[in-house]
């Protein structure tokens, strides 16, 4: 594995990434369709929505029927990729996804963008913390939550000839650069970014930068963590979560609720393979979001690095 | 098929429907007789379908958006031979083919996916889309219910098909005036709905949607482009007077005295059309 972890930003914001993308897929496949609700200035795609109205299609502020007309290009042969933020791509269509798409036999991928508080100055109203949950309860559905624009790029073909429905969370912005050129991103398989014995972290999106700024917190006190990159929270990397157990400690983070994510995903593994570990989540407990910069959200509800440490010492 | 033979497959289409669903012993009977003419219209030679082939990609599509009028989908369908007439007697079985509400991925010859309602009509009009950018003159039919025009959904359907000038989208409000709870006018007034989708921007007609020359005509003269709207005038159980009379009729138990009175009703009407040829 090629990592590039060294505290910095990434180089690229997603949206970048996304539009310039999504633009070279449809010119790749003529088969392929953007569908957007009036977020495409949002998302970096406005300008091959002027180039190319024919793969890339404005649905207005209107994403029950996006979803639904998705699901008959799909019908048509058509591989649709579907974006707008994640509360509208999640609670807002959630049974025009299950029925239209999901129990309708088709393909459909959907991109819900800024996740929980990455949703920042948009607030509380934009900020999905259970899109995880609805998509996961979803039958054969594929869940993934980015956490690097290279995996973005990878992901987004890779996706391309994926049968079913296919749900991608990722903020617009930029995280910390993890992953360099020429990585592999298996779907369904979690990555292991550092190698520790006392703890190991169990991270998804943003999560994933801050689990590795605590692991080099506790390096210094002399606590070595396994660092993974869990993207695909659904179907989950069941062997990696019982090898994680082996250090006897598994703590789980996610910029989502701690009902439905990542962290009851990884508990039900662990307990229906006898082998729980000690296990400690982080991530939203009973509260919505709220407005305001992303680093004060996320010492707000504890989802950063510090907490992450604390949680670790305070278990050992 | 000639008018006479579309008459005979719309009242055979309401034979089948009601035998297989008083075999379940109940259903959603009324709304699926509501749509027997326009059914046997378009199974009936309008449409371009091959039915030894039901995925053929050249093929005309239908959205029966309202869902529950499945059965009588099932009956111009097998009758068509996309499936063998025997499966009728399976609707909503254990193990069926058939269910009470339309699935693409267990019916030979059904496009969509459909139950909820409103749904249907977005899938319409992406189905459509993706045969204007395949370039092929194919069309897509969507069949909506009138109650089914309360759901948001179907107007921002109507919106994103005249934007992207779907004029290979056909939609049919099978305006029979009961929904659930009794009359559209009592529970949720649409009103005027053919003015509502002209203001959207689609062409549209009023007719007598039990009359399956006026439902040709009406096919004959969609506009070449827009998305077209057919407002059906129809009877919730229509043209059998048992299930006709019953007022609230949505979903009903159809056994015994009622069944039988249905039955020799359908039959009735059968012989009669085709005693006059």
């Amino acid at each position: 594995m090629n990592l590039i972890f060294d505290g910095s930003l990434d180089k690229l914001a997603f949206r970048a990434v996304f539009g310039e993308n999504m633009e070279a897929l449809a010119a790749a496949d003529s088969n392929v369709v953007y569908l957007d609700a009036d977020m495409m200035s949002s998302i970096d795609t406005r300008n091959f929505w002027k180039r190319n109205p024919q793969q890339a299609i404005n649905c207005g502020i209107a994403e029950a029927n996006m979803m639904g007309v998705a699901a008959g290009l799909s019908a048509g042969g058509k591989k649709p990729y579907v974006h707008t933020f994640g509360p509208f791509a999640s609670r807002r269509v959630y049974d025009q996804v299950v029925l239209s798409i999901a129990y309708a036999g088709l393909s459909v991928r959907i991109f819900g963008t800024d996740p929980g508080v990455a949703a920042a100055f948009n607030g509380g109203t934009h900020m999905p913390f259970e899109d995880l949950a609805l998509y996961r309860a979803i039958p054969r559905a594929t869940v993934i939550e980015i956490s690097d624009s290279t995996m973005l790029k990878n992901i987004m073909w890779q996706i391309k000839e994926r049968e079913g429905l296919t749900y991608v969370r990722m903020t617009r912005k930029n995280y910390h650069g993890i992953y360099g050129e020429g990585n592999d991103f298996k779907i369904g398989k979690g990555l292991v970014l550092r190698e520790g014995g006392d703890a190991a972290v169990i991270a998804c999106g943003m999560m994933v930068s801050e689990a590795m700024l605590a692991a080099e917190i506790l390096a210094g006190e002399g606590i070595h963590i396994k660092v993974i990159d869990m993207f695909t929270i659904k179907p989950l990397d069941v062997d990696l979560v019982r090898e994680a157990a082996k250090t006897g400690l598994i703590v789980t983070a996610e910029n989502h609720n701690i009902v439905g994510g990542l962290g009851e995903a990884v508990a039900t593994a662990l307990i229906e393979a006898n082998a729980a570990p000690g296990f400690r989540r982080i991530g939203m407990r009973e509260s919505f979001g709220e407005v305001g910069p992303v680093d004060y959200l996320q010492e707000k509800f504890g989802l950063n690095a510090e907490n992450i440490a604390k949680t670790i010492r305070e278990a050992l | 098929m000639d008018i006479r033979e579309l008459e005979i497959f719309a009242a055979r289409i309401r034979l089948e429907t009601t035998k297989m669903i008083g075999i379940r012993g109940f259903g959603h009977l009324s709304g699926s007789l509501s749509v027997a003419d326009v059914l046997a219209v378009l199974y009936g030679g309008f449409m371009r379908i091959r039915p030894e082939e039901p995925g053929w990609p050249g093929r005309d599509k239908l959205v029966l958006s309202k869902g529950h009028a499945g059965p009588a989908l099932y009956s111009a369908l097998a009758m068509r031979g996309f499936f063998p007439m025997d499966w009728l007697a399976t609707l909503n079985q254990p193990g069926t083919r058939l269910p009470s509400h339309c699935d693409r991925l267990l019916t030979p010859g059904v496009d969509m996916t459909t139950g909820s309602l409103g749904q249907g009509a977005s899938a319409a009009a992406g189905l459509a889309l993706a045969q204007k950018m395949d370039n092929l003159d194919s069309r897509t039919f969507l069949i909506l219910g009138d109650g089914e025009c309360n759901e948001g959904q179907v107007w921002e359907a109507a919106l994103f098909a005249n934007q992207y000038k779907l004029s290979n989208l056909i939609a049919f409000v099978d305006y029979n005036k009961k929904q659930l709870d009794g009359t559209t006018a009592e529970v949720m007034d649409m009103g005027d709905i053919s003015a509502k989708f002209a203001s959207f921007g689609w062409h549209t007609q009023n007719i007598d949607g039990g009359c399956v020359k006026s439902i040709l005509a009406a096919l004959n003269a969609v506009s070449a482009d827009a998305p077209s709207c057919i407002v059906l005038n129809t009877i919730k159980g229509a043209k059998v007077p048992t299930v006709e009379k019953i007022e609230y009729n949505h979903h009903i138990v159809v056994e015994g005295d009622l069944l039988a009175a249905a039955i020799a009703e359908c039959e009735l009407e059968l012989q009669k059309l085709e005693v006059r040829g």
